[in-house]
């Protein structure tokens, strides 16, 4: 049996939430001398609590879904054949792992395992160029920006290497605000080093002076984990870029829960201490961004992507992925898929091997994905042979965005779908242009009034009639985008509306004012479990449920052992105000 | 500015960090009250109507004192795919408040965030930001309970 040389527990965010500290814990406790570290991310969260253990040897066994108990640890210190782990074939042959090489196989705080692993090779070799070169190196890479907008880098950062001043500023958009996507908040868990090796390329290639990292509160470890990494790269000297006078500022300033600030004049905005409210373009921030300043803003994983661009050099980059999108994308799989985390994969896969390969997913079950979250679209299943890029998910009406991918199962209803992510961008409006507060604000006024069963069929003819006005009256990204779900829905479940408006069913039996609850005598063993659950004593002792005390939470259709009790159409379970 | 206020002190007085200020404010007292408003607004030399302005953008700080428990139910989209309506109702029937309430006794507050980050184990939600994911009525009520006990 090959000799232990260390044993790795997973605790990013998601390992923690599936309980990886106290798997932690008891590792610890019967590891003897064995070391144990933690580390962050290998994107198979829906294995979490993951354990790797380092053999002597250079092999490694992982081990998932690792219980918390002293008798799991011993289990994996014998080197147990139980709980294995091991990628699937299908999708370790389809993912590309060169931006998260190392996530979660290293300790993300540990500088001299960074450097061990390849870490600052490429700052070195950057430094070895002239800042010109770095800016073409990056450009021959064909790297667009990461965070949805696509930009390409390499030209960003030329306009900002063309001011001749002698304070420059380069940001960090660390505020992954998409609900559904979690690959930057990986990222910088995983493998802070990476990313901020990228921020000092960048600095070094663009002349900026200054950083900031805006990350958003809600990632206290990411912002933990970039602290100390910061700390050790300034004692190591690593913040001093070659050929300059003073060492580069680097600060990290926490957003305050605003969407809206992820788009770039309104993180601007708040980094300056004002409310995040986008600004009119031009100026433009490369011309005049923070304090006036000449400002150049990539997104985290834009800057992870950087250090093994300059490490393998732009050709090699940019011959993996497609003509107009080069290099890999994280995506955050995410909602009914079996085996949701992340996945690096080359630009230009399908969909469908996303979903059904990688996600495992079954053929069939699924209805549709989101892509881009709510700036987004859904492309329906039929559609999932189309190549991803940025430029192929736009003619279907969604874009690529940040790398979210929601998928939407058989089961879910796509005018709620809608509903809920204008739910979401009303709310998040920062209200300064009339279109996007009150058109949003319509929008989902109208779609809570569709899935109430209240629709008429003027509401679809609104709804696509203001969406492209909103799209137009408003100046960024939130409003542009805004009407996207609500458009895409429509264009490709139009059918699913009108069934909502004209007949006032929800065949996915989601929305609530269009169904009842019933149960199924014949399979009822009257346990009583669904009687003692029920908030609202809906379920009288004839094991009847009286629909109109009803809330239809679900609780008693959670808790059935025989799964007696269902959601069926509005009218058809009983109800006692109608039959008195 | 009044002593209870002095650790601001710990910042300069850059308007640049009203957010930050705003942000230490809220960790100590656990919400921004009229008084730390006056306090910020004294450090930072920025009208407190500018502060009240910034403060109310943001979707983190909080004008009403929030209970010991503070449950902060995930919205997102893999958790609302995943049911957390139903989570959000049935959190609000267990406690009796809906979002932005505190219980009587000062022990829960309830709030709706966006997002947790913590898709893959959706539905979510935090209890004083320990997250816990997979949720369902069942255990729900059993980590309810554990907070309970520990009052």
């Amino acid at each position: 049996m090959a000799n232990i040389k260390r044993i790795k527990v997973g605790t990013a965010s998601c390992g923690l939430a599936a309980g990886s500290g106290a798997v932690l814990e008891a590792v610890k406790r019967n590891a003897g001398n064995i070391p144990v570290v933690e580390v962050g991310c290998i994107g198979h969260c829906y294995a979490e609590p993951i354990v790797e253990v380092e053999c002597e040897d250079g092999s490694s066994i992982f081990y998932s879904r690792v219980a918390g108990t002293d008798d799991a640890a011993r289990k994996i210190i014998a080197l147990s054949d139980e709980g294995r782990f091991s990628i699937p074939e299908k999708r370790a042959s389809l993912e590309k792992n060169i931006v998260t090489r190392l996530a979660g196989r290293i300790n993300p705080v540990d500088l001299a395992e960074y450097r061990a692993n390849g870490g600052f090779e490429a700052l070195k070799r950057a430094f070895s160029m002239k800042p010109e070169d770095v800016v073409e190196e990056v450009k021959k890479g064909g790297l667009r920006g990461r965070g949805g907008g696509g930009f390409p880098t390499g030209m960003k950062w030329s306009f900002l290497a063309a001011k001749k001043v002698p304070e420059k500023v380069l940001i960090c958009n660390a505020d992954e605000g998409d609900p559904g996507a979690f690959m930057d908040r990986s990222m910088m868990e995983s493998v802070p080093y990476q990313v901020l090796e990228g921020m000092l390329i960048g600095a070094y290639a663009t002349g900026a002076t200054k950083i900031f990292i805006y990350c958003r509160a809600e990632y206290p470890l990411a912002i933990k984990h970039l602290t100390l990494a910061i700390e050790e790269m300034k004692k190591a000297g690593l913040d001093q870029l070659a050929g300059r006078e003073k060492p580069l500022e680097i600060t990290i300033k926490e957003g305050a829960g605003a969407f809206v600030c992820g788009e770039e004049t309104a993180m601007i905005n708040s980094l300056e201490g004002h409310r995040g409210t986008p600004r009119f373009r031009p100026p433009f921030p490369t011309d005049s961004g923070w304090n006036g300043l000449p400002t150049a803003i990539n997104n985290v994983e834009t800057f992870a992507n950087i250090p093994p661009l300059i490490a393998m050099g732009g050709e090699a980059f940019a011959s993996v992925g497609t003509e107009k999108s080069k290099g890999t994308k994280i995506f955050a799989l995410a909602g009914d898929v079996k085996n949701p985390g992340l996945t690096e994969v080359p630009m230009g896969i399908t969909l469908a091997e996303i979903v059904y390969d990688i996600g495992g997913a079954e053929k069939g079950s699924v209805k549709a994905v989101q892509t881009g979250g709510p700036s987004g679209g859904c492309i329906p299943a039929e559609h999932f042979d189309v190549k991803i890029d940025y430029d192929s998910l736009k003619e279907l009406g969604a874009i690529m965005g940040s790398g979210g991918l929601i998928v939407i199962g058989k089961n879910r209803c796509m005018v709620e779908t809608a509903r809920y992510f204008l739910s979401f961008t009303h709310r998040e409006s920062c209200g300064k242009c009339t279109f996007c507060r009150v058109g949003t604000t319509r929008m989902y006024e109208t779609l809570e009034r569709i899935v109430a069963g209240n629709g008429t069929e003027e509401d679809i003819a609104f709804l696509e009639d203001l969406g492209p006005k909103i799209r137009k009256g408003s100046l960024c990204g939130l409003g542009q985008t805004a009407p996207n779900p609500v458009l895409s829905t429509l264009r490709f479940f139009r059918n699913e509306y009108e069934a909502h408006v004209k007949d006032h069913v929800c065949d996915a039996m989601e929305c609530r004012a269009l169904v009842d609850v019933k149960l199924n005598t014949d399979k009822c063993i009257h346990c009583g479990l669904c009687i003692r659950t029920c908030p609202v004593s809906a379920i009288g002792p004839d094991f009847k449920v009286d629909n109109a005390k009803c809330t239809r939470c679900n609780s008693c259709i959670e808790v059935c052992p025989k799964k007696a009790i269902s959601r069926v159409r509005k009218g058809e379970g009983f109800n006692s105000s109608i039959s008195k | 500015m009044s002593e209870e206020f002095s650790y601001l002190n710990q910042l300069g007085s850059d308007k640049g960090d009203l957010i930050k200020g705003l942000q230490l404010v809220q960790s100590r007292e656990g919400y921004v009250s009229d008084e730390a408003i006056c306090a910020v607004s004294k450090h930072f030399s920025v009208p407190e109507a500018e502060v009240e302005g910034v403060l109310t953008f943001y979707a983190q700080f909080k004008r009403v004192k929030p209970g010991k428990y503070q449950i902060s139910v995930c919205d997102g989209t893999a958790c609302h795919i995943k049911g957390s309506t139903q989570i959000q109702a049935w959190v609000s029937a267990e406690l009796g408040i809906k979002d932005g309430e505190t219980t009587p006794d000062g022990l829960f507050s309830l709030v709706t965030v966006a997002c947790l980050g913590c898709c893959s184990l959706a539905p979510v939600l935090s209890i004083n930001g320990k997250v816990y994911g997979k949720l369902d009525r069942k255990g729900l009520t059993r980590i309810l309970n554990e907070y309970r006990k520990m009052k």
